[in-house]
């Protein structure tokens, strides 16, 4: 039996080992697919991917549609989505103290944040497709609105809560009503912590394939009227990826890498603000 | 003496959910004088204080019970609008909290959510503000940067700036000096001296020294309930109640 303070350090070295494994291990999944993803992305890389539509296999061509698509329908969901859940988060932060609205609301966030994005599909499909009898870029844009709500009320309510009580009560015992506490005050003194809830909501969409697959469908051709089938870029890159062709391949791996490269540029900004909120506070 | 009285509280209690804070309080806030709250931790006195602006009627749970009487109409009515309450009784809180943008925003913050002065009149009204807090000296050439940029004790009376320039009738003071340094804290030692000129002051405080040297009144309050009240030069030399007296001396507390 040793004495049991080499019986702790042993111990210690051991459970220190074992993590350092772990992490380790999940580095190396990140790496392997970041290593695959720049390996068969960088080969398709190429200046026409900007200038040229979806080519028909076998000749040459570019993603622009598709990237087209994809910019149109992320803002615009994210400009129809982002209002909303500020609104919400807002006033379950700040206004929802009483009552069961708020928990009620709360709860049913919850669980659209972690939803399948396959079911927002299918609803929107249900209720917006088959009204007006096509697939549409409006459609995806609404499909898309409805998967940035929920992070935005939840990043908002969180970043909001983080202001301290304090502020609220200096802001009121001048007389100023809450809504101008609200407005003036406690969104400014959020501010960067909810333009990150933003930007990662516009990372969780850019590549969301599922709920667009049922409404925005795809469309060969350059296209700027949100009103029919719209091209983008997760759906073409499912679409050639499951195709035999070695050129629509290597276009499919183009487009995985730019929407990567993408989120990551999103998340490295959002990181930054919220780090800069941290440290003004 | 009767036409001095700014504030009377009659039976006030408070509850925070089932605790009882404030038992049975009754006291009279003289105008235009420094009126001192003293006593151990939790025994009340900043909770009376927020009732004096119905601060805690942000909070789901509280609720005040009795009569607070301000120039002799009830401020816990129901009617009272209470964003018009706070604008008369002003509030300078423990910890600096300056708004999340720049020095003359601050100030100007309060102002413009009662007045439409011209851009002139808000800029005299900014200066005068920081004057009377004795901050303008300090600040005048970086009116435009941010509140933040302040020391802790520049910060302070950024806020007492930021609470006169609404022209309050009452400025409650809730252990404004106990997060500064000396000099931070005698400077606004002196403030209060010169504000009282226009304003009835109540000031909670954990020391026994500062409420000597600024207040005209002093009250003793121990668990919720009011020990003693008068003149602070009587309480502080001749109390009649052995419980005041070993806390002022340091037996107690």
């Amino acid at each position: 039996m040793l004495p049991k303070y080499q019986r702790r350090r042993l111990l210690n070295a051991f459970n220190l080992t074992l993590s350092l494994i772990t992490m380790v291990l999940g580095l190396t999944a990140l790496g392997w697919i970041l290593w695959v993803l720049l390996d068969f992305g960088l080969k398709g890389i190429h200046p026409s991917i900007f200038t040229q539509i979806t080519p028909p296999p076998g000749s040459n061509g570019g993603l622009s549609n598709a990237i087209f698509g994809s910019v149109a329908m992320s803002l615009m969901g994210t400009m129809v989505g982002t209002p909303i859940g500020i609104m919400a988060g807002t006033y379950l932060s700040e206004f929802g103290q009483r009552g069961w609205l708020a928990p009620v609301t709360r709860f049913i966030n919850d669980i659209l944040l972690s939803a399948p994005s396959i079911i927002v599909g299918l609803f929107v499909y249900e209720v917006y497709v088959t009204t007006t009898h096509h697939f549409s870029g409006w459609a995806g844009t609404f499909a898309l609105s409805l998967l940035v709500i929920p992070v935005v009320v939840r990043t908002t309510e969180d970043m909001l809560r983080l202001i301290p009580n304090t502020l609220r009560e200096a802001a009121a015992a001048l007389g100023a009503p809450r809504w101008k506490v609200v407005t003036l005050v406690i969104w400014r003194a959020a501010r960067a912590g909810m333009i990150t809830g933003v930007l990662l909501a516009i990372a969780r969409i850019s590549g969301e394939t599922a709920p667009l697959l049922f409404t925005a469908l795809n469309n060969q051709f350059m296209n700027t009227n949100m009103n029919t089938p719209m091209a983008n870029l997760p759906v073409v890159i499912f679409q050639m990826a499951m195709s035999p062709y070695d050129d629509w391949h290597n276009l499919a791996w183009a487009g995985a890498l730019l929407i990567t490269v993408t989120v990551l540029v999103l998340s490295i900004i959002a990181r930054f603000l919220f780090k800069k909120e941290v440290t003004a506070n | 003496m009767e036409s001095n009285i700014k504030v009377s509280l009659r039976k006030l209690n408070f509850y925070y959910g089932k605790a009882h804070a404030l038992k049975d309080i009754n006291l009279e806030i003289i105008a235009n004088q420094v009126t001192a709250f003293i006593g151990p931790s939790g025994c009340g006195k900043s909770t009376l204080l927020r009732t004096l602006n119905r601060m805690y009627d942000l909070y789901p749970g509280q609720r005040a019970e009795g009569e607070i009487l301000l120039d002799g109409i009830n401020i816990l009515d129901r009617k009272t609008d209470l964003n018009k309450l706070r604008a008369r009784v002003g509030m300078v809180f423990q910890k600096p909290t300056p708004f999340p943008m720049s020095i003359f925003d601050n100030i100007a913050f309060g102002i413009k959510l009662y007045e439409s002065p011209s851009r002139s009149e808000l800029a005299d009204r900014v200066e005068w503000a920081l004057r009377k807090a004795a901050l303008w000296n300090e600040v005048k050439d970086k009116l435009g940067q941010s509140g933040y940029s302040l020391s802790g004790g520049q910060q302070q009376r950024l806020c007492i700036a930021r609470g006169i320039a609404v022209k309050p009738e009452v400025l409650l003071l809730d252990e404004p000096a106990s997060a500064l340094d000396p000099i931070s804290t005698a400077r606004i030692e002196e403030l209060i001296h010169e504000l009282k000129a226009d304003y009835t002051i109540a000031i909670v405080t954990h020391s026994m020294q500062q409420a000597a040297r600024v207040s005209d009144y002093t009250a003793y309050m121990y668990l919720g309930e009011m020990m003693e009240y008068g003149r602070t030069d009587v309480i502080f030399t001749n109390p009649t109640k052995k419980e005041t007296e070993d806390y002022i001396t340091g037996k107690f507390g």
